[in-house]
């Protein structure tokens, strides 16, 4: 690399001084601070691993699901969705590649954040001083998971039909308040083209621009603190005579070729579904959705698609309606309360004790387990078996602020671990 | 005198298959079969022209009557089965139809009074269903007299379709037999449970002729519930192998600007 590109502000600022529109441009918007400040000038820390992929792939499937649900809106009629669906798999030029995009960018938008979670879980992402991080991160992950729920009603199959009548009642759990509001947010006295309309404004307008937003609020706060890493240790803590930090290399480039690697790998996997299993075996795109919605035919299991099934077992697990809503809420509160339950005095879980290892272990169990047995038919065993991850599932939260302060932790080093390739 | 001996030839082969067809039938009146049907197996594959165009044509003939193909157009049939424009209109679209129609069944709303429900439009039947129930569904027609339409079904039991295929298949009755299951308080119970089936009455094909005419419908019916799957597979290929070229270019770029990190 040449000396003028390892200094890009250098370049850049050489590049104002000569004058001309460039210049002209960058007194009137900050395109040149910002790029240097975000992206040539954002220092992480030199030893990412294969689980720092997940961000910038979460954000690039944001990208595309935004930009073909664009053009699915151009087509797509909440007054005749199911056949609408139809028109554009069959008839729209290229409808059925952006169609089976967008409904496979779902589940691997949820694949890619979950992954992007576990990391944060593993390297102590969320503790001091990234808790706010964390906080809209959760908020990123609430907000998906109502644009994904909103998303699955629309080709109103009979599954879509099905599913939103479960969710919505789950309203009705609420005291006091329950049957109304979920009237209100039905928009009817049942599940109709009513609610179906408004879940699609909600799905196209509404609730991509919340996620947005906080998608930018999450970057604004990661560059605010500066990333986390797999040792865990702050690497702005031991800066160089130059100011910046010793192990901290620019994202731009190093970060920008990595991740188009990544993206690589990502697209491959991601085409060999959309091009030969899109359905995913019934797992993205269910056989019971291949149906038009039926109000007097209840499909057999009703369930809802993956990436919901492990709160789904949990709401399951209880036999009273309003303690599984309860316990469901208190599944996802955990989640948000991660960075005060955590007591550790270090952050990776490469420094961490056996006992927080362990707990690790079983929440991953427990989570996998749970997202199974929510795709089962409820049966004694399985019953069981749900109850018995959801203790698992809790007591990797609530029983955290005890194993991580008792069990023994190993001596962080000074600064970062780092095999150059 | 060329021409005549071909006749003759032709004459002869047709009546000795004909003999042969007919020795296969009386075979099968009388045989057992069906006892593994939850485990019957179709193969379907969107890349055998022939099979499919027998399906549509199989389609046309049998389940048109009543069942729609509401999302597709005979046009798009025709272009994908590479059935010429002229035999699609001679031989398959009904009269009064165009080739841009949809393929709507002239079955008009009385189906729900004769049936008690209207028959379902089958465009996505072999998605929702999948084409190994469709393939046992078509199989597993017996006669049943206790039903308004003297058949009943093993895959879809007490149906509302008729026995569609019974000029084809002929007739056949399930076998039951009695097995006891534990019951309350150490008694044990008799239940029937299904043997095999009967065949009583041959039908205008074999056994082997009719499986080939199930299978076909049925491969057509899963075209029909994804008509672009095997334009999608192709492009499939050449999409991720360009992604694969696109990868190892990014993964060399990668290590290039790396070499720097220390």
């Amino acid at each position: 690399m040449s000396a003028n590109s390892s200094d890009p502000r250098s370049a850049t600022a050489a590049a104002s001084a000569k004058g001309g529109l460039w210049a002209w441009i960058n007194k009137r918007l900050p395109v040149d601070s910002f790029i240097s400040h975000e992206l040539t000038g954002y220092m992480a820390p030199k030893n990412f691993n294969f689980w720092y992929f997940f961000g910038s792939l979460a954000m690039l499937v944001l990208v595309m699901q935004i930009g073909t649900g664009i053009f699915l809106t151009m087509y797509y009629r909440p007054g005749d969705a199911f056949s609408s669906v139809q028109f554009i798999m069959r008839e729209v030029q290229w409808g059925w590649l952006i169609r089976y995009m967008h409904s496979t960018g779902a589940s691997f938008f949820f694949i890619v954040v979950y992954l992007h979670m576990f990391r944060g879980m593993l390297y102590g992402s969320y503790r001091q001083p990234r808790e706010l991080l964390w906080l809209i991160g959760m908020l990123v992950y609430l907000a998906l998971m109502a644009e994904a729920f909103m998303g699955y009603v629309l080709p109103w199959g009979n599954m879509s039909f099905w599913g939103a009548q479960v969710i919505i009642n789950l309203f009705g759990t609420i005291p006091w308040v329950g049957p109304a509001l979920t009237q209100w947010v039905r928009g009817d006295y049942g599940i109709s083209r009513f609610t179906l309309n408004r879940l699609f404004a909600l799905h196209v307008a509404a609730v991509p621009i919340v996620l947005l937003l906080l998608v930018v609020l999450h970057l604004v706060a990661l560059h605010q603190v500066g990333s986390n890493n797999p040792d865990g240790i702050e690497i702005r803590e031991h800066p160089g005579p130059d100011g910046k930090p010793l192990d901290g290399i620019p994202f731009h480039p190093y970060y920008t070729v990595k991740d188009i690697f990544g993206v690589g790998v990502f697209f491959i996997l991601f085409a060999l579904v959309v091009f030969f299993v899109p359905t995913f075996h019934g797992l993205f795109l269910e056989k019971a959705n291949f149906t038009p919605h039926d109000p007097l035919s209840t499909p057999a299991e009703i369930h809802p698609v993956w990436y919901f099934t492990p709160f789904y077992a949990i709401l399951r697990a209880v036999p009273s309606k309003s303690g599984g809503a309860f316990l469901l809420l208190m599944a996802l509160v955990s989640l948000i309360l991660l960075p005060w339950l955590d007591r550790s005095p270090v952050k990776s879980i490469r420094y961490k004790g056996w006992m927080s290892r362990l707990a690790l272990a079983v929440f991953v169990v427990s989570f996998v387990g749970l997202g199974y047995l929510g795709m089962q038919p409820v049966e004694p065993l399985y019953v069981i078996l749900a109850r018995v991850f959801a203790i698992g599932y809790f007591a990797f939260f609530w029983l955290m602020p005890f194993y991580t302060r008792w069990e023994r932790v190993k001596p962080v080093p000074e600064r970062v671990v780092y095999h150059a390739h | 005198m060329r021409t005549n001996r071909c006749r003759w030839m032709t004459a002869l082969l047709a009546a000795l298959a004909g003999a042969m067809a007919h020795g296969a039938r009386a075979a099968d009146a009388g045989a057992t079969y069906g006892a593994h049907w939850k485990r019957w197996q179709v193969q379907v594959n969107v890349a055998d022209l022939a099979s499919l165009q027998r399906g549509a044509r199989d389609f046309v003939g049998y389940c048109l009557g009543c069942h729609s193909l509401r999302y597709e157009r005979w046009s798009r049939l025709g272009k994908d089965l590479k059935i010429p424009p002229a035999v699609l209109q001679k031989d398959l679209i009904p009269p009064g139809q165009k080739p841009q129609d949809y393929i709507i069944s002239p079955m008009t709303a009385d189906a729900a009074k004769w049936f008690g429900k209207q028959p379902p439009d089958l465009s996505l039947i072999a998605r929702y269903r999948g084409p190994n129930y469709l393939y046992r569904y078509l199989k597993t027609f017996y006669v049943d007299s206790a039903r308004p339409t003297g058949v009943n079904n093993l895959v879809y039991p007490s149906v509302a379709m008729p026995d569609v295929l019974s000029s084809l298949e002929g007739l056949k009755v399930a076998v039951y037999r009695t097995v006891e299951v534990p019951g309350p308080h150490g008694t044990t119970l008799k239940r029937q449970v299904f043997a095999h089936f009967r065949q009583i009455a041959p039908g205008s094909m074999t056994r082997a002729q009719f499986d080939q005419f199930v299978h076909d419908t049925v491969n057509f019916l899963y075209y029909v519930s994804d008509p672009q799957r095997a334009e999608r597979h192709r492009l499939g290929v050449w999409v991720i192998l360009f992604l694969i070229a696109f990868t190892w270019l990014a993964w060399l770029l990668y290590r290039e600007y790396w070499k720097d990190v220390r």
